[in-house]
């Protein structure tokens, strides 16, 4: 089995070994990166028909169902419309930065890609300060939404820019605070590390993955609504929000441009949905012990697909915030949160050293009531004297 | 100079002339957050991890955008700046910097301090950074927190007065 676990590390290894030393690490370097760009292109591809089928069937549509066995051949129609349309530039666009725009997104995106570990050896990049790396191009991406809306003179670009920076600004605290927690308990910035640190079961059968413990699970659910932020998904769509601003910085963009725009957006998702799996959900371990013998890399885009599902399945539930009720979400229930979260976390790791009798049980009971004793009284004090009785629809069933 | 050093080395520096010399503000932030990122990749060539990844986190994905916002909010930043982007006393300025560079390298040229031997560099994990900033430089991290917080209210204070005048 361990073959199958390591296939793709053993071809790299097979492949490069063919050069002379001298350029090895560069052969190396460029399978990687081919590797990394052909798989989430191919996922990306997926994504966007999955995305339209669920979207179809919550909202009582078909989805496409045109092209290809139930719109499979969907992604590939759209890439040749895509790159056969015209690209327009407005009159008025700064012609530099409106082309440079898609490019700085989609570079700092996929460096982000390369520090997650996809497999048991399958990390692209072992980085020391992997997640430092992750969230610092993380924060380039920030620039390229401004040029974007900057460089296309356009009112409803720069609204949609100035909106999409001043919620990935407010979410990028509580996603770097959530991150925080496991950092702390593993004491280790490398991904690879961080999911060694959860290749363990416990009381033999159970993963010990972050998500199973208290202080894991509220950084999870912290994680994955900032990163849901971070990436403009709906429910915090409000940058492309096309019924209000059509579709913000992305308006004057056309053709291959906005292309690579919605790759670097999907791409982004991805990333964060990557490195959730990498942080939380034990990466490419296996959740039961008898399932080991399935190869990492399996695990990893499983976790991964089911994270782009649930994604797909919020976007079709729930509606788009108002942008104060944004602000006020992030600043005064998510980052309280993860701070309590981070003290949560240091209690967990410090009370490892009791040994009294059931102390991992009392361990376990406490840091739970710390967690959701302030979830409670915050989500209270948000909702204030306000009631929501039942809603009656009049016409829907 | 490794060929690496010499590609970053120019990249910051042309990026650093262009954010003076740019008429639009906007490129001229957007030509310094260039400048931010190939000091950074410098400090990581360097084998800096640390300081490259908090230079990004902090400068392109913080200070940038900072800056972006303020031109952004106060100006028309569609128009060219009337500054002239070289002062008519260019050439004063040359001669100053020139002092201060020959000066500085006189005395650095000049000192025992070459004559060391370089120290062996320490493994510097960010393990180790943190503990110096918990420990030996606590108080300096405190004073610097307390300071932007000052400064954080401050700003608050100074928006909220300005809504009270409408």
């Amino acid at each position: 089995m361990d073959q199958i676990d390591q296939i793709f590390v053993s071809l790299k290894h097979w492949a490069v070994h063919f050069f002379p030393a001298v350029v090895q690490p560069l052969v190396s370097a460029g399978l990687s990166i081919a590797a990394l760009i052909a798989t989430f292109g191919s996922i990306f591809a997926i994504t966007t028909w999955v995305e339209r089928k669920a979207l179809g069937r919550i909202q009582n549509r078909l989805g496409p169902n045109r092209v290809g066995p139930f719109g499979l051949l969907q992604p590939l129609a759209d890439a040749i419309k895509m790159l056969t349309k015209e690209d327009i530039v407005p009159v008025s666009a700064d012609r530099v930065v409106h082309y440079l725009a898609p490019f700085a997104l989609i570079i700092p995106v996929s460096l982000a890609l390369a520090v997650i570990p996809y497999g048991r050896n399958m990390a692209p990049v072992d980085l020391d300060a992997g997640v430092l790396f992750f969230f610092a191009v993380g924060a380039a991406a920030e620039v390229a939404v401004f040029m974007a809306g900057w460089s296309s003179r356009n009112k409803y670009s720069i609204l949609g820019a100035m909106r999409a920076i001043a919620q990935m600004i407010s979410y990028e605290l509580p996603l770097v605070l959530s991150t925080i927690s496991v950092v702390m308990i593993v004491g280790s910035l490398s991904l690879v590390k961080i999911v060694e640190a959860q290749n363990h079961f416990v009381l033999g059968f159970l993963p010990g993955w972050h998500v199973l413990t208290p202080w894991g699970f509220a950084g999870f659910v912290l994680f994955m609504i900032a990163a849901a932020a971070e990436s403009n998904r709906a429910p915090f769509d409000l940058p492309e929000a096309e019924s209000e601003i059509i579709a913000g910085y992305l308006t004057e963009y056309s053709g291959f441009k906005y292309a690579l725009f919605f790759l670097g957006e999907y791409w982004g998702m991805f990333a964060v949905s990557g490195l959730a799996v990498t942080l939380f959900l034990g990466g490419w371990t296996a959740p039961f012990p008898f399932l080991v013998w399935v190869p990492s890399f399996v695990w990893f885009f499983a976790k991964l697909g089911a994270l782009i599902v649930l994604f797909i399945w919020i976007r079709g539930t729930l509606p788009r915030l108002r942008i104060d009720q944004l602000m006020s979400f992030a600043w005064k229930f998510l980052l309280p949160m993860s701070l309590i979260n981070i003290v949560v976390a240091a209690v967990w790791h410090f009370a490892a050293g009791w040994s009294f009798p059931l102390a991992s049980l009392w361990r376990w009971v406490l840091c739970a009531a710390l967690v959701a004793i302030p979830y409670l009284s915050f989500g209270r004090a948000m909702a204030g004297r306000r009631r929501f009785p039942k809603r009656v629809y009049q016409y829907a069933t | 100079m490794s060929p690496v050093f010499a590609i970053l080395a120019a990249m910051t520096l042309a990026s650093a002339i262009a954010a003076m010399s740019f008429r639009k503000l906007v490129h001229s932030a957007l030509s310094m957050i260039l400048t931010f990122s190939g000091l950074a990749s410098i400090y990581l060539h360097l084998n800096a991890q640390f300081v490259g990844l908090v230079q990004v986190l902090v400068y392109v994905g913080a200070v940038a955008i900072l800056v972006v916002f303020a031109i952004l909010l106060t100006r028309d930043s569609t128009r060219d700046s009337s500054v002239r982007s070289l002062a008519k006393s260019w050439l004063t300025g040359l001669l100053v910097a020139g002092a201060v560079f020959g000066t500085l390298a006189a005395a650095i040229l000049g000192s025992r301090a070459l004559d060391r031997a370089a120290p062996q560099a320490a493994e510097i994990t960010v393990k180790k950074i943190g503990e110096q900033l918990m420990t030996r430089y606590v108080i300096p991290l405190e004073v610097v927190a307390l300071l932007l917080t000052a400064a954080m209210i401050g700003a608050v204070i100074i928006a909220m007065r300005e809504k009270e005048g409408k």
